[in-house]
């Protein structure tokens, strides 16, 4: 090993890989960048979508909207992504990176696909929302540029996977990867299956708008593309709970409860992947019954129940760390006591809250197979995957960038008071935001459409009041989310750019106590459960798992009552 | 160890489950199993399940058929478009076309009687969303649905797109009128 490659962070103990260094922080910065443009088109979207603003003409919403859905769905996760695999690697594994050159090979075309696709929908003859489902045409650039981002995102999983291997090798570790690289391994996994599913949908596609192929099946168009679409969001999941683990480790030093129970959920996701995701095609014609309940379940649900065992399995290694550390009155003093004000721990812990509470109970009611009935292609869905995907993903993204700032780019977070209440911003902005879209969608208003009052339209169709006032909320609590966007981008860029160098001595601007001189958590004789209750080692999250199951469960009721209310059919 | 290091005992499997992880992975799979069999239990005691019924067909083929119902059942024209308002007899038939940027023609049907509603588009993929009543579907050219519906509400109905089908989008709509049965 060639030590000069190498730099140990005096701070937190981990060791970088100088060329895997200079990538992770050109992924991030370039995530960070996306962001900003999913950001700016955010705000548009928002403030048309709004009804008392309705800021932009249809054709520019359409275009912008397109624009928002592949910087923010694909580009910004993706890229952000592949720093989190080099990290989970080659950081986490204290190993060279494997073949840097063509993982900078992968972030050029990368780069590439990015520029080539967001140009195309500029260009303006490419306003066909990310899904750019056929028939409907867009300027082949479109299809190009995702084929070559997707292309460059496989090779990065390439070097990923190769990092493991030299580790192995190499023998930089003992024994098994950590848990976290075990969840980033699941990602990447996940994510050679997605690109491989988008190849064989979108090179098809390609060819047809360049007048190849005359002909590409609406309907085989949208189980191939899903299970691009969908499942890079199963990457998503797969990435941020590895961040979850990884805050939790970082912030508190708390160790998983079980080994076995966290990584055979992470399995369960590559194992219950929906290959299909079926629950896009619910109400689509030409797919039997039998077909969508089971490939949207699987029969047991086992891709949801691996998110609520992480749910649980997240919180309780906290309570377990913190109740060690003496945080032991009543069931929730473990709670209260965390560092609510370092944004690293309250990112994460609003981005677990909303993700399971928001996003995962409305996903999988939305994915039964009648009930989608009510639901599908109204505002409802972005309402679901913006509590899934943004106070998920992103937020998750964010809360582990504010540990990154001083660790990969040796600055001092700026602006310690904004990042302080960022997450707070950001995260219940989107909570309001999603669940005023979730209501908006129950009363039938749709997604991606212009104009809810239907002004110009031979035939009107007027909402209920009640629908203008949750569209309202979604104008107000979306510019709020999107001010709590803004804020992390001002932070991280200032930082990271403008930021005073870490010192020796100085520190992260956040009390977040080290990986390698965290105390070790004595765990007194009799396993966890001695500093629990009721034989349980993190009772209190427990209790919340419980009042989490009883929403759940009220929830799908209510929406069973409220679709046996409309017509019947059959 | 942390979760960010490799496991503190090799053979980390063998470790035994706490009884948090248990009794909620058992209580997690009880609810996800309850939720599997509601959805083949509603297909036998619900009453809102779409049909498996779809073919394949052609925009010529269908617009044929849809045309022929338009001919012989036509009761008024509306808007300033002249479109007709079709009245099929109940039981029958009924072709709902998709297209940019309508839905066409006008139904009026009457409240409490089934149809075979049939519904196909003439070009780009399109959204049936039926409002208020709150019902959706996909909608794909060459692909057409059948669907048993049983109006029992008495609103007028609007068939708003919820497809993204370009410029024309947010302007695709239909109506459906529910009458009293004579």
């Amino acid at each position: 090993m060639n030590k000069e490659l190498f730099r140990t962070c005096p701070e937190s103990g981990l060791q970088f890989h100088k060329p895997a260094e200079l990538l992770m922080r050109s992924n991030a910065v370039l995530a960070v960048v996306i962001l900003l443009v999913g950001g700016i088109t955010a705000l548009l979207v928002t403030l048309t979508r709004w009804p008392a603003v309705h800021l932009l003409p249809a054709d520019r919403f359409y275009q912008v909207l397109t624009l928002h859905g592949v910087n923010m769905l694909i580009f910004w996760i993706i890229t952000f992504e592949m720093a989190v695999l080099y990290f989970c690697s080659s950081t986490l594994l204290r190993c060279r990176l494997a073949t840097p050159r063509i993982a900078w090979l992968g972030f050029a075309l990368m780069l590439i696909g990015i520029v080539v696709n967001n140009a195309a929908v500029l260009n303006g003859d490419a306003s066909v929302m990310m899904t750019s489902y056929v028939p409907m045409p867009a300027n082949p650039n479109f299809y190009l540029g995702l084929i070559l981002f997707a292309v460059g995102a496989l090779l990065g999983c390439f070097v990923f996977l190769g990092t493991l291997v030299i580790a192995k090798e190499e023998k930089t570790y003992e024994g098994s990867i950590p848990l976290v690289t075990f969840g980033a391994l699941t990602a990447c996994i996940i994510a050679v299956f997605t690109i491989a599913s988008g190849a064989v949908i979108l090179i098809p596609t390609y060819l047809w708008s360049i007048g190849y192929i005359n002909n590409i099946d609406a309907a085989m168009y949208r189980l191939v593309w899903w299970a691009l679409g969908h499942s890079s969001q199963q990457i998503n999941v797969a990435a941020h709970v590895a961040v979850w683990y990884a805050i939790a480790a970082i912030v508190f030093g708390a160790r998983p409860l079980s080994e076995k129970v966290s990584r055979t959920a992470f399995f369960l996701y590559i194992a219950f992947l929906q290959i299909a995701s079926a629950h896009h095609l619910l109400v689509d014609p030409g797919l039997s019954s039998e077909w969508k309940i089971f490939n949207t379940s699987y029969a047991m649900y086992l891709a949801v129940l691996a998110s609520m065992v992480h749910g649980l399995t997240v919180p309780g290694s906290i309570e377990v760390a913190q109740r060690a550390k003496g945080f032991t009155n009543g069931l929730f003093q473990w709670l209260r006591k965390a560092p609510w004000g370092n944004p690293v721990f309250s990112g994460m812990f609003i981005s677990l809250i909303g993700f399971g509470f928001i996003g995962g109970i409305s996903g999988v009611v939305m994915g039964t197979e009648q009930i989608n009935i009510i639901i599908h292609n109204t505002i409802y869905v972005p309402g679901h995957f913006h509590a899934t995907v943004v106070i998920g993903t992103t937020l998750a993204f964010m809360s582990l960038t504010y540990f990154l700032i001083p660790v990969l780019f040796r600055k001092q977070v700026m602006l310690p008071g904004l990042a302080k209440i960022q997450p707070y911003l950001f995260g219940i902005g989107m909570m309001v935001f999603t669940m005023a879209m979730m209501g908006a969608g129950t009363l039938g208003v749709q997604r991606r459409h212009w104009d809810m009052a239907f002004t110009d339209a031979m035939i009107g169709f007027d909402y209920p009041a009640s629908a203008y006032t949750f569209m309202g909320i979604v104008g107000i609590s979306g510019v709020a989310a999107i001010l709590g966007g803004a804020s992390y981008i001002l932070v991280t860029v200032l930082s990271v750019f403008f930021g005073k160098p870490v010192g020796s001595e100085s520190s992260y601007g956040f009390t977040t106590s080290t990986l390698t001189r965290a105390e070790p958590i004595i765990v007194p004789d009799g396993g966890h459960a001695a500093a629990g209750k009721w034989g349980f080692a993190a009772p209190g999250t427990f209790l919340l798992a419980i009042f989490f199951l009883l929403v759940f469960v009220l929830y799908y009721a209510v929406n069973w009552k409220y679709l046996a209310s409309v017509w019947p059919m059959s | 160890m942390s979760a960010i290091q490799p496991p503190a005992e090799a053979v980390w499997w063998k470790q035994p489950l706490d009884r948090v992880e248990g009794t909620w992975i058992a209580i997690a799979l009880v609810w996800s199993l309850f939720m599997f069999i509601m959805m083949p239990l509603w297909h036998i005691y619900g009453k809102q399940n779409l049909s498996n019924e779809a073919y394949r067909t052609t925009p010529q083929a269908y617009m044929a058929k849809a045309q022929a119902m338009v001919n012989q059942y036509t009761v008024r024209t509306e808007t300033a478009a002249n479109l007709p308002v079709v009245r099929p007899p109940p039981g029958s038939d009924v072709y709902l076309v998709g297209r940019l940027w309508q839905w066409w023609p006008l139904l009026e049907l009457e409240q409490g009687q089934s149809y075979r509603l049939h519904i196909s588009s003439m070009d780009w993929q399109h959204g049936f969303s039926l409002q208020p009543v709150n019902i959706n579907a996909q909608i794909l050219p060459g692909y057409e649905m059948v669907l048993t519906i049983t109006p029992d509400t008495p609103a007028d109905q609007t068939i708003i797109c919820n497809e993204y089908c370009g410029l024309g989008h947010h302007n695709m709509t239909g109506k459906i009128y529910i009458v009293e049965g004579s």
